[in-house]
């Protein structure tokens, strides 16, 4: 782990934060590095929510009014420390004919993805409880290549799917079962949309899942 | 608000409680006595303690043993254990008698965060850490307590996950002050959490099993999602730089999944990414569970596959699976249809 200086730490929605610190790594779209704020707090692994040629590192994260770690991180200004570690991990989402799907912050990857390289013939499924949790959504609006579909579950609206993303897949006939399908959110969102896509046909050795623990 | 437990406090705990409660330090070794050696119920028992020591202690804590709420009986004498836990939630607990052993499989979290394919539990998602209390209350309450010759930590959950409270629990079952278990009589199963599994290493003499399932990376991130956090290499590299010495034990758990990981390719890649690692690795059969594509391979392919391996130098058991009818076998441990429905983000 490494000490950075925190550019800044901004609320984006009620709960959830983008911190940026000052880039000195590469790292491959899709990777994971942990983050604490000091010794005596566990670490916990985030997702990098910024493009690889941009100079600052973004980690997009939520507080968990349980957890230790996030509502300290959330507490931080521009110029105190946090510590990152090198990056890590291999989930790494295909760039052409694919299907990506995230709930929540589990968006992080692919806005790093999209970010970085060129994107064709992508479908991205973001489910979210309310309009203000689809985090970037101003990045995916302008990408040509991306069909932006947002399932949005607690509110109204003539806009976007009205309803849970586990339900717009059931609902949905004549998925590509020859495309690989990418996935990231919490535990419950990945086994039961890994459930629903392989009941429609799609080979389990298709789906590629980032669990955030 | 329910008051703490003493049940589940390492020697060090104890001492503060005591000291905090106006008692000498040396009670703490007597209630440690009573709570893991004696395995009493309730603060009242712990006699060589004085009436007013027994009511401080009564009056800011609770004893924390909670008896199981079900219990189903295989065929085979596996015996499955509902516990409840805290905040309502429910884990399950498998005793495993067999000749002159008996073994309990106990859990560490309300479900898991881990999301494998082949898992019933994995499938409940996650409903939260168990205490160290939690833990060593399905070891205390066990009706078969005294019975007990070994304890596998491949119950609900991923241990590594919860590492605190896993070392913790860990501590008091070893430990003089504790139950005074053999570290070699403890197992402890991680999918590879790479930072818990270096920190068991380093501060528990236990066993280690490693959830592995197929030695290749692209399969593996089919069947388990942590591979793409903490790839199956990562895992290999800390096991073979730490000294296991000469009693401690490193094993593989390998499920056999027909035509997905049973092959002679999966044998010839075992041998070559297990080379240098002294390990033994345990074979076990798939137990289906609901929509799963995944199918168990034939006992003959089994057979074949622990052969095959054993002549390349690899010692390779098949386990046999215990409870199946029951849902306690491997992988089939779920608290699903007591799991409240939460509110959640997709």
């Amino acid at each position: 782990m490494k000490e950075y200086k925190i550019i800044d730490n901004i609320r984006i929605s009620e709960s959830t934060y983008v911190l940026s610190v000052k880039r000195d790594f590469e790292f491959v779209p899709g990777q994971i590095v942990s983050v604490t704020t000091n010794e005596k707090i566990a670490p916990r692994l985030y997702s990098i929510c910024s493009g690889n040629k941009e100079t600052d590192l973004k980690l997009l994260y939520s507080i968990k009014s349980e957890g230790q770690l996030t509502p300290q991180l959330s507490l931080l200004k521009s110029g105190n420390i946090v510590h990152i570690s090198i990056p890590g991990g291999q989930f790494k989402p295909a760039i052409n004919n694919a299907c990506w799907i995230s709930a929540g912050t589990g968006i992080a990857p692919f806005v790093s993805t999209i970010q970085s390289l060129e994107c064709n013939n992508i479908t991205l499924i973001h489910g979210a409880r309310i309009i203000d949790d689809f985090y970037f959504s101003n990045i995916f609006e302008k990408f040509a290549g991306v069909d932006y579909i947002r399932c949005c579950s607690s509110s109204n609206n003539n806009v976007f799917y009205e309803g849970r993303l586990t339900q717009y897949l059931t609902e949905k006939d004549n998925l590509p079962v020859n495309q690989l399908y990418y996935l990231c959110g919490s535990a419950e969102m990945i086994v039961e949309t890994r459930d629903i896509l392989i009941s429609k046909g799609i080979s389990f050795s298709n789906i590629f899942s980032e669990i955030y623990f | 608000m329910p008051k703490p437990s003493l049940l589940g406090k390492t020697l060090k705990e104890l001492e503060a409680i005591a000291l905090e409660a106006g008692l000498q330090k040396f009670v703490a070794k007597q209630i440690a006595s009573w709570l893991y050696k004696k395995n009493v119920t309730t603060i009242d028992e712990m006699t060589n303690l004085s009436i007013k020591a027994r009511q401080i202690l009564g009056e800011k804590f609770d004893l924390g043993r909670l008896n199981h709420v079900k219990v189903q009986e295989s065929i085979d004498g596996t015996k499955k254990y509902l516990y409840p836990a805290l905040n309502g939630k429910f884990i399950e607990a498998a005793y495993i008698p067999d000749k002159d052993r008996a073994t309990l499989c106990i859990s560490s979290q309300v479900g898991c965060k881990m999301g494998c394919l082949f898992c019933m539990t994995g499938k409940q998602g996650f409903q939260g850490q168990l205490t160290a209390t939690e833990i060593i209350n399905q070891i205390s309450s066990l009706p078969e307590f005294e019975k007990l010759t070994n304890i596998v930590y491949m119950g609900m959950g991923e241990p590594f996950d919860n590492i605190e409270e896993v070392l913790k629990s860990l501590e008091i079952l070893t430990s003089a002050y504790g139950f005074a278990m053999s570290p070699k009589r403890i197992t402890v199963s991680t999918i590879g959490i790479v930072p818990g599994m270096k920190r068991f290493l380093t501060e528990s003499s236990c066993h280690l099993a490693i959830s592995m399932h197929t030695p290749f990376d692209e399969e593996r991130k089919q069947l388990m999602p942590i591979q793409v956090v903490y790839p199956l290499k990562e895992v290999l590299n800390e096991i073979r730089n730490f000294n296991f010495g000469l009693q401690r034990r490193v094993s593989f758990e390998y499920i056999m999944f027909k035509g997905v990981n049973d092959s002679q390719r999966h044998i010839k890649e075992l041998a070559k990414i297990l080379n240098g690692i002294k390990c033994r690795i345990n074979l076990i059969k798939f137990h289906p569970i609901p929509d799963t594509p995944l199918e168990s391979s034939e006992i003959s392919t089994i057979e074949w596959f622990r052969d095959s391996l054993n002549e390349k130098g690899i010692i390779t058991t098949i386990r046999q699976s215990r409870g199946q009818d029951i849902y306690a076998a491997c992988g089939l441990l779920s608290t699903k249809q007591l799991v409240k429905q939460q509110n959640t983000d997709f």
